[in-house]
């Protein structure tokens, strides 16, 4: 497939696809905002996420097939240690995919929500702000630039927030939610920028291989080892990681529900890989106040998120803050399988990424079915819905079946890929709190599971209201996906193997 | 230790405004103070960096005198034939690792020392970025106020509490909620 897509592509797709991937959506972003009309938005964005997905696709490929495993792109001609430089390798060849396949299906599902829950004049305007937020993401999952980096981050934040404060409209509390999210999304970027600007001190450049090509020498350096401690808690807010997660239950639960499904399956992923790209690329895991931290940070935070906001999640009544905690869990197993340091520990992390997106986009999408048929996120809200919606039902319970790691699912999969890795590096006693963080997420999914097939509906007079066509076929690709996935596992394990060998820096596998 | 403190005086400064914009983000009540505060810690990591690029005895980033000839002259002996196809940007990038104290005898022979022109474009970027924080933030807080009547986030939480409280009561309103 992959050379399928290189033969069709044009050379100057080839060329500048780097480029295009990031600068299509965001010139396409000002031109929604002049055309008044929602409907229109809505398909440009379609055009500008499939552009974009085929544009990862033809990165993939190139990636794939370059002998180096690097794609690297000097924007505007200026060569890479000064100019600014897009560089994909595997890792965020993979990322890329995620967020454009991610965006295609939430761009298609997008419009029945909008068009319920924004109002006329700004639809428009919201599918600009997405459009901006999407290419923002991209660009932090492209650059190689660390300054570069904090820019996209902010320009996919700035909308974020915009995007979270539009759910106004169905719940006020959506404002104070997009609020604390600016004030703490800030604080994480600035932090970053800190921590950026100490490495600058110590390397002078800002180019995120020559920095690692530099820092060996350095790590005895106060600055650089600042600049690890900023970078790793600023990059920590974004991607929601224990106890710096507080900013999400309420953007996820409060803003418009196709928000919520972009968000939860791209935003805090880009933010984790932004992580992962500083400490195996930029800093080394060797780096000992490195090593220290996978071991005195990562792991205690990534345990404690998977067991305490598991906790949290069982007593929430809105469905959608369930699965906000739930998020934040599983941001948990990632940092684990991250902290062991290990080639093994990170693929089964970003295994779990991928899995975890397909998982959280299609729970997400059949909510937002709900919210737009039944008006209601709260449990009792789902109570009957297994006779009277069944197809968007069946989707949700495939995919809370993957998110507690049924057999079959791609949910164990990566589980047990994680568990392998625990196992290997001698961590026994992990991959109990991993099973007990299972056994919560089966009691909170369980819940809402037993709401929807085991009790009368809450109002009988909506009998069969199934949600609009639109949104069921992204979210059955995505159910779909989640049981292809779990049975054969080639493709996404393939393609976490090879990022995490990138990010090891070849030759780990 | 009073010269360890002298000596970096300029970060002190930094680090005192950092805390005290850290300080009154996470302790302010009143919303706008919050973005003030917020303003307060961006505007010291700007600080940070442009205190950054000085370079002991260095003029302003702009080729004078002696530098302007001897630059392209040195680097056109240097590249040979291809002379014409370095640009002007190339020029200015050779000159901006000089005064960054890159370390190939190539830069040589500049005659000046330069500030690191660099950190000042970055800030440039990040004041804008800051500009649309700070306005995004302050149009949210307008909508707040339409909202709740009110700005100061202890009153806006304790209305949100009371309509989950409401929102938790009226279960037996909802017609068919039948009973265990």
């Amino acid at each position: 497939m992959m050379e399928a897509v290189l033969t069709l592509a044009p050379n100057w797709a080839l060329e500048h696809a780097p480029a295009l991937l990031v600068v299509v959506p965001f010139m396409l972003a000002p031109f929604i905002a002049l055309v008044p009309s929602g409907r229109f938005a809505w398909l440009v964005s379609i055009v500008a996420t499939v552009l974009s997905l085929i544009l990862s696709l033809i990165l993939l490929g190139l990636v794939q097939t370059t002998p180096t495993g690097i794609v690297s792109y000097a924007l505007g001609g200026w060569r890479p240690p000064l100019g600014i430089e897009f560089r994909v390798d595997a890792l965020n060849a993979m990322v890329l995919l995620l967020v454009s396949a991610i965006g295609v299906l939430a761009s298609i599902f997008s419009w029945p929500t909008v068009e319920a829950e924004i109002p006329q004049r700004k639809r428009a305007l919201f599918y600009s702000a997405y459009l901006v937020c999407f290419s923002g993401l991209a660009g932090v999952a492209i650059t190689g630039d660390a300054f570069n980096l904090f820019v996209f981050l902010e320009i996919s934040s700035i909308s974020t927030y915009v995007l979270v404060a539009l759910g106004a409209g169905r719940d006020r509390r959506a404002l104070p939610a997009a609020f604390n999210y600016l004030i703490m999304g800030t604080i994480g970027a600035t932090f970053f920028v800190i921590g950026v600007g100490c490495l600058y001190a110590a390397t002078g450049t800002l180019n995120m291989a020559d920095i690692a090509s530099k820092l060996p020498e350095l790590t005895d350096s106060r600055a650089v080892q600042a600049g690890f401690a900023f970078i790793v808690v600023g990059l920590g807010l974004k991607a929601a990681m224990w106890p710096l997660h507080q900013w999400l239950p309420n953007a996820y639960a409060y803003s418009p529900s196709f928000v919520t499904v972009f968000l939860s399956a791209t935003a805090t992923k880009v933010a984790l890989y932004a992580l992962i790209r500083f400490l195996f690329t930029v800093f080394e895991p060797d780096f000992s106040f490195e090593a220290a931290s996978f071991g005195t940070i990562f792991m205690p935070l990534g345990i404690a998120a998977m067991v305490i906001c598991s906790f949290q999640a069982v007593f929430q009544t809105d469905v959608r803050r369930v699965l906000a905690y739930s998020s934040v869990a599983q941001v948990g197993y990632m940092l684990l399988g991250v902290s062991l340091g290990t080639a093994a520990g990170l693929s089964a992390g970003l295994f779990h990424m991928l899995n975890h997106a397909m998982i959280k986009g299609a729970l997400f999408m059949a909510v937002a079915g709900v919210v737009l048929t039944y008006q209601g996120t709260h449990v009792r809200d789902f109570a009957g819905l297994g006779r009277s919606a069944p197809f968007t039902m069946a989707g949700f319970t495939i995919a809370a079946l993957s998110l507690i790691g049924v057999p079959l699912t791609a949910g164990f999969q990566s589980k047990w890929a994680l568990m392998s890795a625990l196992f290997e590096s001698g961590m026994a006693w992990a991959v109990l709190l991993v099973v007990f963080s299972s056994v919560l997420a089966f009691i909170y999914m369980g819940r809402i599971l037993e709401a929807v097939f085991f009790q009368p509906p809450a109002n009988p007079r909506k009998t069969r209201k199934e949600a609009p066509f639109l949104l069921l076929v992204p979210l059955w690709v995505l159910a779909l996906a989640n049981i292809w996935f779990g049975i054969d596992t080639d493709v996404p394990l393939g393609l976490a193997r090879e990022a995490a060998a990138a990010a090891f820096g070849g030759g780990a596998f | 230790m009073l010269e360890f403190i002298l000596e970096r005086v300029n970060y002190w400064i930094i680090i005192m405004l950092m805390m005290i914009g850290l300080y009154i983000t996470f302790a302010a009540v009143n919303m706008i103070k919050r973005m003030i505060g917020l303003s307060i810690f961006q505007t010291s990591v700007f600080l940070f960096y442009i205190s950054l690029s000085k370079v002991a005895g260095g003029s302003a980033p702009i080729l004078i005198g002696d530098d302007l000839g001897g630059g392209y002259g040195a680097k056109d002996s240097h590249s040979g034939g291809d002379a014409a196809g370095h640009s002007a940007a190339e020029a200015a990038a050779d000159v901006m690792l000089a005064a960054g104290g890159g370390t190939g005898e190539r830069y040589a022979e500049l005659v000046h020392t330069y500030s690191n022109p660099l950190p000042h474009v970055l800030i440039l970027t990040a004041i804008v970025v800051g500009v649309a924080t700070l306005s995004v933030g302050l149009a949210i807080i307008v909508r707040i106020r339409e909202a709740y009547g009110t700005i100061e986030a202890d009153e806006v939480r304790a209305i949100d509490i009371e309509t989950a409280a409401a929102q938790e009561a009226d279960v037996p309103d909802i017609p068919g909620e039948a009973p265990a």
